[in-house]
Order: structure tokens, then C-alpha cells, then sequence
């Protein structure tokens, strides 16, 4: 038994050119530079969205008018890229003031003792029963509608998941070993919460931020189609729609599917700049 | 100085007590080994030593006063598992930093090296990381040391590196220690006196 051979060992691993990490990098850059021009662009064509033209009424889509024009003459092109960016701004609106409710009153429910952890986690079950189509519809009508309306209603009613999702993370971390250990070290509360606690849900929470745009995008045309939303005024995405209805019988079809599909293909981005940045931001799967 | 727990009376679950009426004394030259089979609460006991675990009854005495509530305790644990011991998301020196007034003499013996401080815990094994365990457990402040298992996940040389440290600088600063070690050769070489936990 005493043939000892020794082996060679790779210190460092080669690295392949393209890691997942890089391609996740490229990815997350490529979908969220799209959806910034789609929001600048939508801003600068805010004119021509709304500008009627009864020379160029109900054309199909062509070279012109890649989109087709509505029986005002208006360019649906503009009109799409328009609502695209006002559900952007309003989803950006509503998920911060979402996500913020979530972080303030998961700390709370995780830090400040039973009773409250028994209010908060009663609240969240509360709204979480309640439909949020429902809610949202109640909400907005009861501010008036318009995009006031919108904004709080879609940002009042989606907190629950994250706050149940934050919440959580806290108190798990709190029984952490090296969050005790750092108390009897001498660090403060407040020291403890800054270094150790924050930087652990900080991925979560915009995580979680950016997961809730997709929903507030989607919530906000569906109550703007059902009326209960954006004035009619306003080129939202779910006013197109809605308007388009009328029109559908007589085979104009391009005033609901490209919007729709623009809706579509902007929500599906999001998602997948959320789940991108979990991805890279997760401790556990950071080093893929 | 010394240590007393005084009557403790600990367990989990309502239904099952673990410890029962313990008294130990810890004098400041007295090396303390804790031994009986697993399962039987000595990481337990450690915690509540150390302050981590509020016992159902009984106190735990500094000197006849109460473990300090704010700032560095003076009765420091070094845990089990050091993975678990430090906050995988920060720089393992930052965590280090925690302790104020370190002695970089304590950081030379324990064999620490400088550029291990800019790596995250997962860039370390669980040796290189128990060793700023240590260090941060040895501030100007610690009277009494609470090991619990601190070498199990060491290859023989760095056990006997650390422990020969440990050894000279407990002696020389008179800093109490308990540890619970299942190497009984280990114990006899540390050990003033042997504290055997049984079933009643």
C-alpha cells in the first residue's frame, strides 16, 4: 500500500468566453434598453397619436401605417406606442408605491412583535381573498378614475404577495447564527439591519418590484377596458382595445390585435427582465 | 472573575426539558470540558452560557452580576458550524471587523492570512473561516470562551495549530474557557476539570 501517486490538480477552473452569466447580462441590457425606446418613443409620438387625419381613415396595415389607421385616421403605430408608455409609467408609478408598502410593512410585521405580525398578516390574507379585478374597480371608482385612480388602486391592492414574501425573509434571517453572534459583538440593531438583513432582501425586493410591473401593466388596461380606468381621452392601451370592439364586426382587425400583441410582447419583457435580474442578484444562483 | 449558571432550567418544547436544575462554576484559569453523548443539550447549555438562549429559570452570573445586554460580551461563543457562524453575503474581513480592539497578534497566531480578507465565506473552507470565528471571539473584552465543537471540522495539523494557540493565549490573558469536544485525547490534553452531563 505504499504506492502514492500524485495527480495534478487545475487550480482554476477554465472559463468558457460566453458563461450564462454573461448571457443573462446581455439579455437583461437588450430588454430593458427595448423597453426604454419603447417609453421614450411613445413619449415623443404623443402628438401624433391623437392627431386625426380623415384623409387616411380605416386603412389596413401597409408600409405607411405599419399598424393600419382607426376610423379617425389616426396612426395606430403612434396610438400603440403611446399606451405602451403611459401603462410603463403607470406601472412604474404604481409598483414603487406597491413595493414600498410591502418593504415598510414586512419590516414591521417581522420586527415589531405578535400583535402586529398577527394585524398585518390578518391584512394580507384579507386582500388576498378579495378578487383583485374587484378591488381595483372599487378603488379607482371610489377616487374618481382618471389616472390618480388608477395609480392608487393598482398600487393599494398588489402589496400582499411581497409583503408575505419580505416578511418572511426577515424572520428567517433573524434566527440567522451570525445575526446573533453580530448582537453580542456589539452591533446595534440598527447596524445588524443595515449590514445583514437589508443586503439579503434587497434582491427580493427588487425582484419583486420589477415582477409586479407585468401585473400592474395587465390590471391597469383591463380596468381601463372595462371602462373604470384611464379618461377616454387618453390612448391607453386598455381604451384602444376597448374601442375597437365596435369595430371589430366590420373586419378591421389590426385596431385590437397589434395592440394586444405590443401588451403582450411589453409584459412578457418585464417578466423576463425580473426573472434575468433574480438570476444575477441571488445569492444562489449568482455564480451560474 | 468567574461564571456561574446558576439552577438553569432550559428545553424547546414545553413538554420536554432538557436541562433540569444544572449548576456550573467557571473560575478564569479553569478549562472547562463538557462531555456526554450527543443529544444530550451540551451545544444548549453552550448558548445559554454564552447568553444566546434565555433559560425557563436560573441565571446566568458574571461575577455575580448578569451578562451585559449591550456592547461586546465579555462571555463569547465559538459555534459549530462556522458556515452558518457568518453572513455569507459580506467580505469575511468585514465580519471580522465586527469585534473592536483585535490584537493583530491574535490574527499572526491563529494563521490568518491578508488576502482571505476581501473573499466571501464561500470562498473559504470551513477551517479558514472557524479561525476568524476565533479571532473575532478573542476581543480585548473576553473573559471566558465558550467552544462548542470548534476543531471537529479540522484536519489533525490545524487542530493542534489552533488548539496550541488557544492554550497559550487563554493562559495568558486568564481567559475562562468551556468546550465541548468528543476527542477524548484532546480533552485530557486542555482540561482542568471535566464536567460529565448524565440522565437522571
Amino acid at each position: 500500500m505504499n504506492d502514492v501517486r500524485t495527480i495534478p490538480v487545475l487550480q482554476t477552473a477554465k472559463k468558457s468566453r460566453f458563461s450564462l452569466r454573461k448571457k443573462t447580462i446581455l439579455s437583461l441590457c437588450f430588454t430593458a434598453s427595448f423597453l426604454i425606446i419603447i417609453t421614450i418613443v411613445g413619449v415623443l409620438c404623443s402628438d401624433t397619436a391623437v392627431t386625426t387625419d380623415f384623409t387616411q381613415k380605416n386603412f389596413a396595415p401597409s408600409i405607411e401605417h405599419l399598424f393600419g389607421t382607426d376610423w379617425l385616421g389616426r396612426d395606430m403605430l403612434a396610438r400603440t406606442l403611446r399606451g405602451l408608455s403611459i401603462s410603463i409609467f403607470i406601472g412604474l408609478g404604481a409598483s414603487t408605491v406597491s413595493a414600498v408598502i410591502a418593504l415598510i410593512l414586512g419590516t414591521m410585521a417581522a420586527t415589531l412583535g405578535n400583535k402586529v405580525d398577527t394585524v398585518i398578516t390578518w391584512l394580507v390574507d384579507l386582500l388576498m381573498g378579495i378578487p383583485h379585478l374587484l378591488l381595483l374597480i372599487l378603488i379607482s371608482f371610489a377616487l374618481g378614475k382618471g389616472t390618480f385612480g388608477v395609480i392608487v388602486a393598482v398600487a393599494l391592492s398588489h402589496w400582499p404577495g411581497l409583503t408575505r414574501v419580505l416578511r418572511g425573509e426577515i424572520l428567517q434571517i433573524k434566527e440567522e447564527d451570525y445575526v446573533k453572534i453580530a448582537q453580542k459583538m456589539g452591533q446595534s440593531r440598527c447596524k445588524i439591519a443595515i449590514k445583514h438583513i437589508f443586503p439579503h432582501i434587497f434582491p427580493q425586493f427588487i425582484v419583486g418590484l420589477i415582477l409586479l410591473f407585468p401585473h400592474a401593466i395587465l390590471h391597469e388596461a383591463s380596468i381601463t377596458f372595462l371602462g373604470f380606468g384611464l379618461p377616454p381621452e387618453q390612448p391607453g392601451i386598455g381604451n384602444i382595445l376597448s374601442e375597437s370592439m365596435s369595430y371589430l364586426s366590420m373586419g378591421m382587425w389590426w385596431l385590437a390585435v397589434f395592440p394586444g400583441i405590443a401588451l403582450l410582447i411589453t409584459v412578457i419583457l418585464f417578466d423576463s427582465v425580473g426573472s434575468n435580474l433574480r438570476k444575477l442578484i441571488d445569492p444562489f444562483s449568482a455564480q451560474d | 472573575m468567574k461564571l456561574e449558571a446558576k439552577n438553569i432550567t432550559f428545553g424547546y418544547k414545553k413538554s420536554k426539558t432538557i436541562l433540569n436544575d444544572v449548576n456550573l462554576t467557571i473560575t478564569e484559569s479553569e478549562r472547562v470540558a463538557l462531555s456526554a453523548p450527543s443529544g444530550f443539550g451540551k451545544t444548549t447549555f453552550c448558548q445559554i452560557l454564552a447568553g444566546y438562549e434565555k433559560p425557563w429559570s436560573g441565571q446566568i452570573l458574571l461575577d455575580g452580576k448578569p451578562l451585559p445586554k449591550k456592547g461586546y460580551s465579555p462571555v463569547q461563543m465559538i459555534w459549530q458550524h462556522p458556515e452558518r457562524a457568518v453572513d455569507p453575503a459580506i467580505r469575511i474581513g468585514d465580519t471580522l471587523a465586527q469585534c473592536p480592539d483585535l490584537d493583530p497578534a491574535v490574527i499572526k497566531g491563529l494563521g490568518i492570512e491578508k488576502d482571505w480578507y476581501q473573499r466571501f465565506p464561500g470562498e473559504l473552507s470551513g477551517g479558514e473561516i472557524q479561525r476568524f470565528c476565533i479571532a473575532a471571539a478573542l476581543g480585548k473584552e473576553t473573559r471566558f470562551l465558550i467552544a462548542d465543537e470548534i476543531s471537529t471540522m479540522l484536519d489533525l495539523i490545524t487542530q493542534s495549530q489552533i488548539w496550541h494557540f488557544l492554550l497559550s493565549e487563554t493562559k495568558k490573558r486568564r481567559i475562562g474557557m468551556a468546550f465541548v469536544s468528543h476527542s477524548s485525547d484532546l480533552t485530557d490534553r486542555i482540561a482542568t476539570k471535566i464536567v460529565a452531563m448524565e440522565k437522571e
